[in-house]
Parts: structure tokens; C-alpha cells; sequence
């Protein structure tokens, strides 16, 4: 029945839109072809400078009214050392780019209005211009020389990988389907070693056990990092291609398997610092942006607002299957003191979970003791049909 | 031959053939009219360059209007994820799952199916078989002067290897594990585990199938177009004097013949791992509670070697409609095409660089960082010839006399798309801004607007364009405008807004956006595209009633040259005939610009150069 009705709506919008077709035909063979086509150049080519207006004035008027949600602009600035970088090469490509971008537009719009054809009126024999050619290769030539080295500058700094005898944090992150599993590398500060054949339920990460490094890693359920401190994230995955993608942080990197990949970053901004900005006062004691002053639940007037429960997040960024859009850790920027206190109450994986059992090479020396589950994310992917949940 | 509308050898064209043409005897045999001998040979399995043209379009219509719906279908679900979409249930099944609360909504791994088919539906069948398939076949032979394609025979495989790559893909549409789900570049593993994904299964075996007869058809009908070219122009026609168009056709071709192979060389090694247990691109990988046992393998190797082809596909995809766009300027404000030559080897320059600056799509990979250098320096190398295209088609109309029709608003339409996307390039290809941006919204933002509709607008200024040479009659002006209008407001209302997306960092390819805070704070912006978007799509409905009205009722073609243009293809009668030319071939006397020359609205090609005319070097 429905499907029937859709139909004769369908019918009957093409008949009438058939028919509007037709009048203008018909008004075409009253007033003449040619007389026709020139009252259409001048109608059309009015709406070419009307949808010009329009159009440029709804992009710069949308830019300004979405700025503060963007990158780059209002409170969203990086949070990270070498973010800044980026953002700077960002802002002169957007300042070029929209200069040619409004010239352009401009140009072509107008010269198709300027030019329609007029009773009388010729078109100019113009096959060529060598100089303006020249000129108009250079120019562009010129600004992209100008980027690159920019770029390219930018580039080589944020990507290079720490130096022998540097002072840095090293930690791992490892996308599976559908989440992300953290490691840090306990008070030695160094990662074990890892094999995938001895991954299993008890050993998500398929870490080697006899391997003395692995024994202080601990599995935390969030992301804590000290201000200030290099960092440097070992990313790997353990199925199918992830994105380690920390947006506020102007860090993105493929999640590889068997073949892992890194990101070295500083953060500048603690959680706390952040918040304080997104909630931040102007001189009139208003909200400088109010949609942070939002109670996160709207239910409830009352409780938090959106600021106050602002954290930075750890996101997946390369289609890894149907749980893809929810592979989220927190991420909290911390105090160097802060950050001690959070290390101190880390237990190592070993500890609580290996320790004793079957799996531990050292089972015989060591003393027996409860394990006890710290890991917060609980392996998804290690049920046998591998269908881990999304939500 | 007699006809009509044009009295039989009165009209001057056929005067000018009849004097300078040259005799090829081809009317003289019996064998021109036996493919046109029953209904079987004529509309479906036909070897007339026209007729194959249709073919490609009616298809590449067909194929427009199913992925353009499916992109509906997700936008609901990004648009209003808390609506009820089980009434979508009769059509999609279990795809719509229902919650307690009695709220359907589309399965994740649905939503991944439809957008990866909607890609590769947009981006293989659309804009490059609908394309390229339609315009070069029905061009190149009629703007040359050559009778039929140097083989119509494999001409005609082309299309029917598309038909068949096309049953392929719509069968996969219905499998009980979904089509597949991957993303149109079908990275693996996710490509390779069908543990990793419903539609890694049989889903992804059949959008192999599908897309291997798809690069068959490409290859026929490259090698096609560029043997046609290559030999077959008719005497006169040196390569200075073609038309942008077939300089377009031309080198799109040659690009696909160099690097389709390349993406089933890849389809084939991943075939291997899929099925052979080898590991070129598998290792150390831990699925399914198993651990598997390639090990050495690299993902990345792929990714090397899909946008090996994956880049110089998206310039198959424009240059056509380059070319297209070109013309229909030039011949709609009278003047010639500005810098010719310019725009010859910005066409070359575009085609070469195309094959160095893939790995552009791959700085976030994991590839070495120092390599990203040579590819940032090639990737912006590439937008200078493509900004000269640009301003040579704003000082095309500079000093011109404009003819506004549905044909030139879409060719302007075109430019100001290009500009629009093609500014956002500049911004990606730079690494160090794509740390931020890749495979974000500005992503998808970037490729819409430069590839995605930039080259519909292409293809829309053709079909309005070339519709008489076609059919014999005329689409309808006023709902082609109104088409126009619609169009382009409404792409730009979509994908204008998914720059501020992506620079608000929103990842693409996400089913939901609320399960992250920084992403989750666009709603209203999501609605609004997705409204948009219907719209946007209700406006191509007005096309296609258009189309196909017009195709039977249109307003009748009485002038062989209504758009009073200097190309061979209008030198033909009405009624397009088996061998296009009812007697000698027409030969070629100069380029195909002279428009405004010495005072004269413009000059066919086939008029020898006069005594007094004016020298110009274009
Ligand atoms: C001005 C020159 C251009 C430059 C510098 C440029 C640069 C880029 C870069 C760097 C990317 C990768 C972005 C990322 O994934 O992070 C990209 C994506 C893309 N570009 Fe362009 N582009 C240009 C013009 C074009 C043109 C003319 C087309 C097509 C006609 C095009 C089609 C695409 C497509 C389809 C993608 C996305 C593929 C995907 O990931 O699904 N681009 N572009
Ligand atoms: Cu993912
Ligand atoms: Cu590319």
C-alpha cells in the first residue's frame, strides 16, 4: 500500500515537474530562440553573482561561527610542544589559500556574469598570453616552495624518533578489536619483550615472561602522562590495521601488525590547565565559551558541566571493523608529583595476574600469592568466534 | 542517407566534406549496417561506439542512483542516530536492528558495508566506467574523424565486462554475511581475515571478482581509446589540432593502462593470503582467539601498491571531466580555450606526477618519515599545473559572450568545485598538517568536492552538452537549471561543513560520534548535512526524469550544430548513422578553437584556412 502511494508521489512529481519544463519551452517558441536565450543569460547570470555573494559570505560566516569548536582557533589550541608547529603551518596555508580561493571565485563568478552573451555583443579572439602564463605558473610555484620547506621543516622535527641518551617516558599502546591495551614499562623503564604466539587470555599482549623487563609492566585503563616530559608511544596492533589518533595532541599514527610504529610527543597542558580554559571567564564574568558551561548530562541542570568533565581522548583513526568509532581511552596530562603518586599505585601485570601460576617461568622461586585482576579493559577479542563488542 | 531535417547535401558542412573529405570507401561494403542488422546487435550487443556510449551512461546512472541512495541511508544514521529506522526493514532486513526500546537502527557492520560500497560503487563504476566509458566512446571516434573504435569488437567486451563486474557487485549486495565492509581501499588484514569482519568473507570475494572484470573493461577499453587516437585521426587531425577533450580521453587512458594492473597485482597477492595461507601482507597477527601463522608479511605493502593505482585513479576520474569542462567553455562564451598549449602540458605534467605522489595517502602508515619529504615535494609540485587549468578557464571567459545553458552553469559549476577542493589538496599534502587532518572529515571534505562532485559536474556538462548528438533532441533547459542550482547549493551545503569537522579533528568512518567528547558536539552540523544531502539527491531525480523524458519527448534537434561549435562531431547528420558519416570522412584544415576569430562567431574544422585569415600561434 505504501509502496504504491510512494509511487504515485513519484508519478505525479514527474508530471509536474514535466510540466514546468514545458512552459519555459513554450515561452522559448512565443518570443523567439534567440530572444529566449539572451533574457535566460541575463537571468542566470544575475543568480551566478547572487550565489557568488552568498556562497563566499556563508563560508566566511560559517568559519567564524564555528571557530571556536575547531582546531586551531578558540580554546581548542594543541596541547603538546611540537603541536604548535603544526598549526602554525596550518594558519599561513589557510591564509594563502583563501586569498586565492576569494580571488578566484570572485573572478569566475563575476567574469561569467560580466561577459554573458548581449544582443550585439562579440567575444574577444584571445588564444593566448605567454607573460601572464609565466606569471601565473610562478606565482603558484613560488607559494608552494614557500610550504614545502615549511612543511617539510615541521615535518622532519615532530616526526624524528628520540635520541640515544635522552630523557624520556616510553610507553605502548595496542589496538585490537575493539580497544586499545596500554603498557607501561614499570620502574626499569624499559618494555619486554613480546611474542604473539604466547598471546592468550592471560597474556593479552603476548608478553615473554622470561624475559626480566616485562616483569614491573603494568597494564593501566588510561593514559597518564606527566607535563612537560617527552614521550614516546610504541604503537602496534594485534589483528587488523588501528590509528593511534590523540587529537588534542596533534598525534596520529598507524597501529601496525608486526610492525610497530611510534610517536614522540611532549605535552604542554595538564587536564586540570585545559579545563580551567574551557571553563575560563572573560571580563564581563561570562562564560568565554559557553558551550563548555553546558551541564553534561541535561537532564540534570545541576550536575557537572561539560568542562568540568572535559579529558583528553585516545581515538582510533584507520577503519579497523564494525567497533571502530569506540575504541576510547582517556587521556590525563598530569603534574609531575601527580604522576609519581598514580606510578606508585601501579601494580605490574606479573604481579597480579602471572605470578605463580602455570605461565610463570620463575613459579617455582617465587611466593606465592593471589592474583588479583588490576587490568581494567578486559580482552575482548579473546573470545573464540573473535567477536569482540563494540559498546 | 537522406534526411529531413538538413536538406541531403545542401548544408555546408556536407559541401566542405564532399570537397576536402576524403573517400575511405567504407559505404561501399555491405559490412557497415550488418551490426546494426536486429535488436539484439543494436541495443544490446552492440559495436557502434554511440550505442556503447549509451550503454556506459545509462549504467553509470544506474549505479549512481543505488550508491547515492545507500549514502542516504548512512547519513540518516549519522544524522539521527536516535530515530526509528525500522521502517528501512523491509528493504534491509536484519540490517536493522531493534532495540528493547523499539528503536531500529542500522547495524554497525552494515553501515561499514554501505560505505565501503558506496565508495567503490561512486569511484570505479560512476565517475570512472559512466565517465570515462561514455564520453571517450562517444567522442573520441566522432571528434577525430574515425568511423568506429580501432576495435569495436573489444569495445563492446569493455562494457559487457563492466555489466559483469556490476552483476558481481549488486549479487554481493544480498549476501547473508553483507557485502564487503573494509572501506573502498580494502586495506588487510581487515580485508584479509574474514575473522576481522562479516564481509571479509564472501563479501570481499565477490568485490574482488567484481573489481578484476572491472579492470578488464578499463584495459579493453583503454587500449582502445589509445590505438583510436593514436592511428585512426582522420587526415588533418594532427595531435596540435585535437580537441582538449581527446587530449583529456587520451592520456586518462594511458594512465589506466599503467596502473590498473598494478591494483590487481595487489587484489591477486592478497587472494594468496586470503586463500593460499602465503603472507604478503600478514604478519604476527593474533584473531579470532588464534594466533595465525603468517609472519614477514606487510600491510603497507599493500597500501603501496592500491595507491599506486589509488592516485592516478582520482586524475582518470577528473581528467575527462577536465576536458569536458574545456570544451564546453570554450565552445558556450565563444572564444578559444585559454593557453591551449598550457593546458595540453598541464594535462601531461598532471599525468606523470600522478604516478609519484601516492604515498601521499600514506604519511600516518608507518612508512619511513624521510620518504614523506620526496612525496610532499611531488604532491605540491602537482597543484601548480592544476592551478594553471584553473586560471586558463576563468580567462576563457574573460572578454567572452557568454551562452548561459545547463551545459556551461555545470562547466562553471565544475571550476568552482575544483578550486574549492583542489585549495584543501595543498593543505594535506603537506605532511606535517596531515598528521592532524588525515583520515578526518576535511579528508572526505577534500575528495567530495575536488573528485566527487567536481566530476558529476563534469559529466552533467557533457550529457547536457552531447545529449543531442546522443539522442536528436534537447534535455529540458529550465529543469536542467534548476538541476544546476539545486546541485550545486546543495554539494556545497553537504560538504562544506565537513571542513570544520575534520578540523575539529572527527575521524571518518564513524558509525557513531558521541562515544567521544571532542567528536560528539556537532549534531545540529550532522543533521544539517544529512538533510542536505536528501535534498541534494532529490534534485538528481529531477535529472534523471529529465533524461529520460527528453530521450522520447525532448525538443527535436533541426540544426546539426546547435551549439555552433568547430568540431567534427557536429558535422554529422541528426540521426547518428553506422560509420557517423554518410559519405567521404571529413578532413581537418586547423585546431579546434578558432571561435571569434577575424570577427566570425567561429570557424568548423573542416573549413580550410582562408587566404586573408589572420595567423595566430596559439
Ligand atoms: C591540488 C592538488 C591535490 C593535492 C595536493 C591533493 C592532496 C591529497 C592528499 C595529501 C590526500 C590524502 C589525505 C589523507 O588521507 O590524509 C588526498 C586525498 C584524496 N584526494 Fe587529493 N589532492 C589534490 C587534488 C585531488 C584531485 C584533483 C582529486 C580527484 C580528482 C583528489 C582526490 C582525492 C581522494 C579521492 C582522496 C582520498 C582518498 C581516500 O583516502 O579515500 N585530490 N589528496
Ligand atoms: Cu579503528
Ligand atoms: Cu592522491
Amino acid at each position: 500500500m505504501t509502496a504504491l502511494f510512494v509511487l504515485l508521489c513519484v508519478i505525479l512529481i514527474g508530471i509536474i515537474v514535466v510540466q514546468i519544463g514545458k512552459v519555459t519551452e513554450l515561452a522559448g517558441k512565443i518570443r523567439g530562440e534567440e530572444e529566449a536565450q539572451e533574457r535566460t543569460n541575463r537571468t542566470q547570470a544575475g543568480y551566478s553573482m547572487i550565489f557568488m555573494i552568498v556562497f563566499l559570505l556563508a563560508c566566511t560566516v560559517s568559519a567564524i561561527y564555528y571557530k571556536d569548536s575547531m582546531l586551531w582557533y578558540g580554546p581548542n589550541e594543541s596541547a603538546s610542544a611540537h603541536g604548535s608547529s603544526i598549526d602554525y603551518i596550518f594558519n599561513i596555508t589557510l591564509f594563502f589559500t583563501g586569498i586565492v580561493f576569494f580571488i578566484t571565485q570572485i573572478l569566475l563568478f563575476y567574469f561569467a556574469y560580466k561577459y554573458r552573451a548581449r544582443r550585439g555583443s562579440k567575444a574577444e579572439y584571445i588564444s593566448h598570453n605567454n607573460r601572464l602564463e609565466v606569471i601565473w605558473t610562478a606565482i603558484p610555484a613560488v607559494v608552494m616552495t614557500f610550504l614545502v620547506v615549511g612543511g617539510l621543516d615541521a615535518w622532519n622535527d615532530v616526526m624524528a624518533d628520540v635520541e640515544e641518551g635522552e630523557d624520556y617516558i616510553e610507553i605502548e599502546a595496542t589496538g585490537y578489536q575493539f580497544a586499545w591495551h596500554l603498557r607501561y614499562p614499570g620502574p626499569d623503564g624499559k618494555l619486554g619483550a613480546r611474542d604473539y604466539k604466547m598471546i592468550s587470555a592471560t597474556n593479552p599482549l603476548g608478553q615473554v615472561w622470561s624475559d626480566e623487563k616485562n616483569l614491573d609492566d603494568f597494564h593501566p585503563s588510561e593514559i597518564v602522562l606527566p607535563v612537560g616530559k617527552k614521550v614516546r608511544v610504541r604503537i602496534t596492533s594485534r589483528d587488523v590495521l588501528h590509528n593511534f589518533y590523540l587529537p588534542h595532541f596533534r598525534v596520529k599514527m598507524d597501529a601496525v601488525p608486526g610492525m610497530p610504529t611510534y610517536f614522540v610527543f611532549t605535552p604542554t597542558t595538564t587536564t586540570e590547565e585545559y579545563r580551567a580554559k574551557l571553563g575560563a571567564l572573560n571580563d564581563r564574568g561570562e562564560p568565554q565559551y559557553p558551550e563548555w558551561h553546558a551541564p553534561l548530562d541535561p537532564e540534570d541542570p545541576e550536575g557537572p558541566t561539560k568542562f568540568e568533565d572535559f579529558n583528553f581522548e585516545l581515538a582510533c583513526a584507520e577503519l579497523c571493523g564494525k567497533g571502530h568509532y569506540a575504541m576510547r581511552r582517556a587521556v590525563r596530562i598530569v603534574s609531575e608529583a601527580e604522576y609519581k603518586n598514580w606510578l606508585s599505585e601501579q601494580q605490574s601485570y606479573y604481579e597480579s595476574t602471572i605470578k605463580g601460576t602455570e605461565d610463570d617461568p620463575f613459579a617455582s622461586e617465587a611466593v606465592e600469592e593471589e592474583p588479583e585482576l588490576t587490568d581494567a579493559s578486559p580482552v575482548e577479542g579473546d573470545t573464540p568466534e573473535g567477536e569482540g563488542s563494540a559498546e | 542517407m537522406a534526411n529531413v531535417a538538413d536538406k541531403p547535401l545542401v548544408h555546408e558542412d556536407d559541401l566542405l566534406i564532399e570537397e576536402y573529405g576524403y573517400d575511405d570507401h567504407f559505404h561501399d561494403h555491405h559490412h557497415g549496417d550488418k551490426f546494426q542488422s536486429n535488436f539484439v546487435t543494436t541495443y544490446f550487443f552492440s559495436q557502434d561506439h554511440k550505442m556503447i556510449a549509451k550503454q556506459f551512461l545509462i549504467t553509470g546512472m544506474f549505479w549512481a542512483i543505488i550508491g547515492g541512495l545507500m549514502s542516504l541511508v548512512f547519513r540518516l544514521q549519522l544524522g539521527f542516530p536516535e530515530e526509528n529506522m525500522a521502517w528501512l526493514k523491509p528493504v534491509l532486513g536484519k540490517w536493522i536492528t531493534v532495540n528493547d526500546a523499539g528503536i531500529g537502527s542500522l547495524a554497525p557492520e552494515f553501515y561499514y558495508a554501505l560505505v565501503t560500497m558506496h565508495g567503490t560503487i561512486l569511484v570505479f563504476f560512476v565517475l570512472t566506467a559512466g565517465l570515462s566509458g561514455t564520453f571517450s566512446n562517444l567522442l573520441i571516434p566522432l571528434q577525430i574523424g574515425a568511423r568506429d573504435m580501432a576495435s569495436p569488437f573489444m569495445n563492446m567486451l569493455s562494457y559487457w565486462f563492466f555489466f559483469l563486474a556490476g552483476v558481481v557487485m549488486f549479487f554481493s549486495l544480498f549476501l547473508n554475511t553483507g557485502p564487503f565492509a573494509g572501506g573502498w581501499t580494502a586495506y588487510p588484514p581487515l580485508s584479509a581475515l574474514p575473522q576481522a569482519s562479516s564481509g571479509s568473507g564472501a563479501g570481499m570475494t565477490l568485490w574482488i571478482v567484481s573489481l578484476v572484470f572491472f579492470v578488464v573493461s578499463v584495459l579493453l577499453g583503454g587500449i582502445n581509446y589509445i590505438t583510436t587516437v593514436l592511428n585512426m585521426r582522420t587526415k588533418g587531425m594532427s595531435m596540435w589540432r585535437m580537441p582538449l577533450t581527446i587530449w583529456a580521453f587520451f592520456i586518462t587512458a594511458i594512465i589506466g593502462l599503467l596502473s590498473f594492473p598494478v591494483l590487481v597485482s595487489a587484489f591477486l597477492l592478497v587472494t594468496f593470503d586470503r586463500s593460499l595461507g602465503t603472507s604478503f601482507f600478514l604478519s604476527e597477527i593474533f584473531i579470532g582467539g588464534q594466533a595465525l601463522d603468517h609472519v614477514g608479511g606487510s600491510p603497507i605493502l599493500y597500501q603501496h601498491l592500491f595507491w599506486f593505482l589509488g592516485h592516478p585513479e582520482v586524475y582518470i576520474i577528473i581528467l575527462p571531466a577536465m576536458g569536458i569542462v574545456s570544451e564546453v567553455l570554450s565552445v558556450h562564451s565563444r572564444k578559444p580555450i585559454f593557453g591551449y598549449k598550457a593546458m595540453v602540458y598541464s594535462i601531461l605534467a598532471i599525468a606523470f606526477l600522478s604516478f609519484i605522489v601516492w604515498a601521499h595517502h600514506m604519511f600516518m602508515s608507518g612508512v619511513n618519515p624521510f620518504i614523506s619529504n620526496f612525496f610532499v615535494i611531488f604532491t605540491l609540485i602537482i597543484a601548480v599545473p592544476s592551478a594553471v587549468k584553473v586560471f586558463n578557464w576563468i580567462a576563457t571567459l574573460y572578454g567572452g559572450n557568454v551562452r548561459f545553458n545547463s551545459a556551461s552553469l555545470f562547466a562553471i559549476g565544475f571550476v568552482s568545485m575544483f578550486i574549492s577542493g583542489g585549495l584543501t589538496g595543498i593543505f594535506l599534502g603537506n605532511s606535517a598538517i596531515d598528521i592532524q587532518l588525515h583520515d578526518t572529515y576535511f579528508v572526505v571534505a577534500h575528495f567530495h568536492i575536488v573528485m566527487g562532485v567536481a566530476a558529476f559536474f563534469g559529466m552533467f556538462a557533457g550529457i547536457y552538452n552531447w545529449f543531442p548528438k546522443m539522442y536528436g533532441r534537447f534535455m529540458n533547459e529550465t529543469l536542467g537549471k534548476l538541476h544546476f542550482w539545486g546541485t550545486i547549493v546543495g554539494a556545497y551545503a553537504v560538504f562544506w561543513p565537513m571542513h570544520y569537522l575534520g578540523m575539529a579533528g572527527v575521524p571518518r568512518r564513524y558509525y557513531r560520534f558521541d562515544s567521544f567528547a571532542a567528536f560528539g558536539s556537532f549534531d545540529l552540523m550532522n543533521q544539517f548535512i544529512t538533510v542536505a544531502a536528501i535534498i541534494t539527491f532529490g534534485f538528481q531525480l529531477l535529472f534523471v526524469v529529465n533524461f529520460f523524458y527528453s530521450i522520447w519527448k525532448g525538443k527535436k534537434m533541426t540544426d546539426r550544430n546547435p551549439w555552433k561549435a568547430s568540431t567534427l562531431e557536429w558535422t554529422t547528420p541528426i540521426e547518428g548513422i553506422h560509420g557517423n558519416w554518410p559519405g567521404k570522412i571529413p578532413t581537418v584544415q586547423r585546431w579546434a578553437y578558432d571561435y571569434g576569430k577575424d570577427g566570425k562567431d567561429f570557424i568548423p574544422q573542416i573549413q580550410p584556412v582562408g587566404a586573408d585569415e589572420s595567423k595566430d600561434e596559439h
